[in-house]
């Protein structure tokens, strides 16, 4: 069992009691909600007559089915007016903080917290989102959970547990150029398998990991849960502190000393045990692109799709199902791949240092004509920021769409869609069958430098060739 | 989908009924209730749009399509059932569809936690067992009698010890799955730990 990790100060110090199960009961330091896990607790909360318990400690935007094109009210989607309704209705009735559109911090939750200082290191934070584990990037333990879990945290600010054991992934040396957070975070996901992670919390350490700007870990902890670890955190140093500071909700004056010694003190000690320890070579990983049906399923761009006798026995069932559904052959490459949809945007990959490197990429360049591409911005403060860099413009002459800020395509709740079986190039974070919208439409992930230049050249392509 | 759907409440010691089998790892929550559906604030239509998108594909032959399955409660999966998403439109299309009870080679953490909190118990089993029933479950109904407190599932030709963590199944025999009540006992505790923590000060 883990011992004097951050993981375990974490725990401890949010443990209020153990449950007759033997499972414990936490404390949450910081609930964020959303329109679509949310309606039916508080339904809950009404029928079991119950209140909000710590109304401050639970925060509301809108995300997952905002229209990124025309977001005027109502929507044009009667069910998705009906949801937002019903969350203005309900943070209304039950006195909680909610930045709604048009308010200048909407925005996918996962981008809306950390850029506003709520997230901060040794919180406890839950979501009914499964990328909650995002704001682990802080040094803080964070964990998606179901609607019954959203309920019971509106209702006790607390949820009945099981202690999840740790396992660090130590990155030696660090990413080569061209080389992103999410290839890395790919690799990893490639190496340990999709499952690997469950009953653990994932703690990235080493040199590659504290190299990474804080946006980078976002996407690294981010991706925690595709690798079936419900939690993912990295120990916070000077970095992390530093993009909190001066944040809109960041401790202030004598509150801000008072949080950097705690802060301080809260990162895995030197000699702290853990239940798994795995290490790799940062500089060994390459651009990487999923080729099949779950986030394991990855290559470098140079590499081959696997043969079926190249793979373990329990990855051939899976592989077997991604071949066909994604008409690929095995032994293909998978550069070249002709691409029809170009998305970048999501809590993985869309905030304004991933505008930033895509745009870098297609200055002076020309998105494909078979190819629909589009950007969409994390928050209203990622496009508030865009538009003054003028990357917002550097998009448009390229021949990307620049849409409103929401979750988009990467789950496709609203208009935003694959059509058919199209190919879409995205920097979100799952290609299951289905996820964007058409129940035939093929997802490759990849970074946003990677969905950039795929655009251009309209198939996929290796993004060092552009930045060298 | 059963018409007469009613939650489960309270304990849970004991579950009968008929195994479903369906085939794969890696089953997603997309692929379980596509986003689509997720455009709802209450839960209770989710039972007919169950793996909607995979049954469309196959055309009547997905396992809950089955004229055979209709009345099944049982299901019986491979590894890793109900990774991606925590949406618990999920398991709650799968109980309105008629499942009470999942038997998995593995379940993914955020699935199974969902899973409880609405009372449907999810035991595991190594990965040769659980393709012994799904083949006999394509050639022959089973009907198991699953005994929660022995962990135990019987039927005419097949006993199986069957593994839950030891939290869950004290938590399924106590009814404390539905645990807003037993959080709400420590209620002092709890706001006692709000004034007890460093960063409440802070925002």
């Amino acid at each position: 069992m883990s011992q004097d990790t951050l993981f375990d100060k974490v725990w401890d110090l949010h443990k209020v009691s153990s449950l007759p199960g033997g499972s414990d009961q936490i404390f949450i330091g910081l609930h964020l909600i959303h329109e679509v896990t949310s309606p039916q607790a508080f339904g809950a909360l009404k029928d079991k007559k119950l209140k909000v318990k710590f109304p401050d400690r639970t925060v509301a935007t809108v995300d997952h089915i905002v229209p990124t094109d025309n977001q005027s009210r109502p929507f044009k989607d009667n069910l998705a007016e009906q949801m937002i309704e019903t969350l203005e209705k309900n943070c209304l009735e039950h006195n909680i903080r909610f930045f709604n559109i048009g308010s200048g911090n909407q925005g996918i939750v996962h981008v809306v917290a950390p850029e506003l200082g709520l997230t901060q290191p040794g919180m406890t934070i839950a979501c009914g989102d499964s990328h909650t584990s995002t704001h682990g990037a802080f040094g803080s333990i964070a964990f998606g959970i179901g609607t019954s879990q959203v309920r019971d945290v509106l209702a006790t600010q607390t949820l009945a547990m099981n202690k999840l054991k740790v396992r660090q992934i130590w990155c030696d040396n660090k990413l080569s150029k061209g080389v992103y957070a999410k290839d890395l975070v790919l690799h990893i996901i490639n190496k340990l398998g999709v499952k690997a992670g469950a009953g653990f919390a994932y703690e990235f350490a080493g040199p590659a990991i504290h190299e990474l700007s804080m946006e980078e870990r976002m996407t690294i902890c981010n991706m925690s849960i595709e690798g079936g670890a419900r939690c993912g955190y990295i120990n916070p140093d000077a970095k992390t502190f530093s993009y909190i500071k001066n944040k809109l909700y960041a401790p202030k004056n004598e509150h801000w000393d008072r949080a950097l010694r705690w802060w301080e003190s809260l990162k895995s000690d030197e000699n702290s045990i853990y239940d798994d320890v795995i290490k790799l070579d940062a500089s060994k990983v390459e651009p990487t692109v999923t080729w099949g049906i779950t986030p394991g399923q990855s290559i470098s761009i140079n590499q081959q799709i696997p043969l079926l006798d190249e793979l373990s026995p329990n990855d051939k069932l899976v592989a077997e199902e991604a071949y066909e559904y994604m008409s690929f052959k095995p032994g293909q490459l998978i550069k070249d791949t002709p691409v029809d949809v170009c998305f970048i945007g999501s809590c993985t990959n869309g905030r304004i240092s991933d505008l930033r490197v895509a745009a870098k990429v297609l200055k002076g360049k020309k998105v494909s004509k078979n190819v629909k591409a589009f950007a969409v911005p994390g928050s209203e403060k990622v496009a508030t920021e865009a538009k003054q860099e003028g990357l917002d413009q550097i998009f448009k002459d390229s021949g990307f769409q620049w849409r409103e800020p929401g979750c988009s395509m990467c789950l496709a709740m609203n208009s935003d869609k694959l059509i058919g079986n199209q190919v879409s190039a995205s920097s979100s974070n799952r290609n299951f069958k289905g996820r964007q919208g058409s129940p035939s439409g093929r997802t490759l992930l990849m970074s946003p430098a990677m969905v950039a230049a795929a655009a251009i050249n309209g198939k996929v392509s290796d993004v060092r060739e552009f930045i060298n | 989908m059963k018409s007469d759907f009613t939650p489960p409440i309270g304990k849970i010691s004991n579950i009968n009924g008929q195994c479903i089998s369906l085939i794969g790892n890696d089953i997603d929550t997309d692929r379980i209730i596509p986003a689509r559906f997720l455009k709802c604030v209450n839960f209770d239509s989710l039972g007919e749009s169950v793996f909607e998108d995979d049954r469309k594909t196959l055309k009547g032959k997905h396992p809950f399509d089955l004229e055979e399955n209709k009345n099944a409660s049982i299901l019986v999966v491979n590894s890793n059932f109900g990774c991606g998403s925590s949406r618990e439109h999920a398991p709650q299309a799968l109980m309105r569809w008629g499942i009470k009870a999942i038997i998995g080679e593995s379940f993914a953490d955020i699935f199974y936690s969902n899973c409880i909190a609405i009372g449907i118990p999810c035991f595991t089993l190594p990965k040769k067992s659980i393709e012994e029933i799904q083949n006999y479950c394509n050639n022959q109904s089973l009907l198991l009698e699953i005994d929660l407190k022995n962990s135990l599932a019987k039927s005419k030709d097949l006993n199986l010890n069957l593994e839950i963590k030891e939290s869950s199944k004290k938590m399924f025999l106590s009814g404390e799955w539905d645990a807003t009540a037993t959080l709400l006992e420590k209620s002092f505790l709890v706001e006692r730990k709000y004034k007890e923590l460093p960063y409440i000060k802070f925002i």
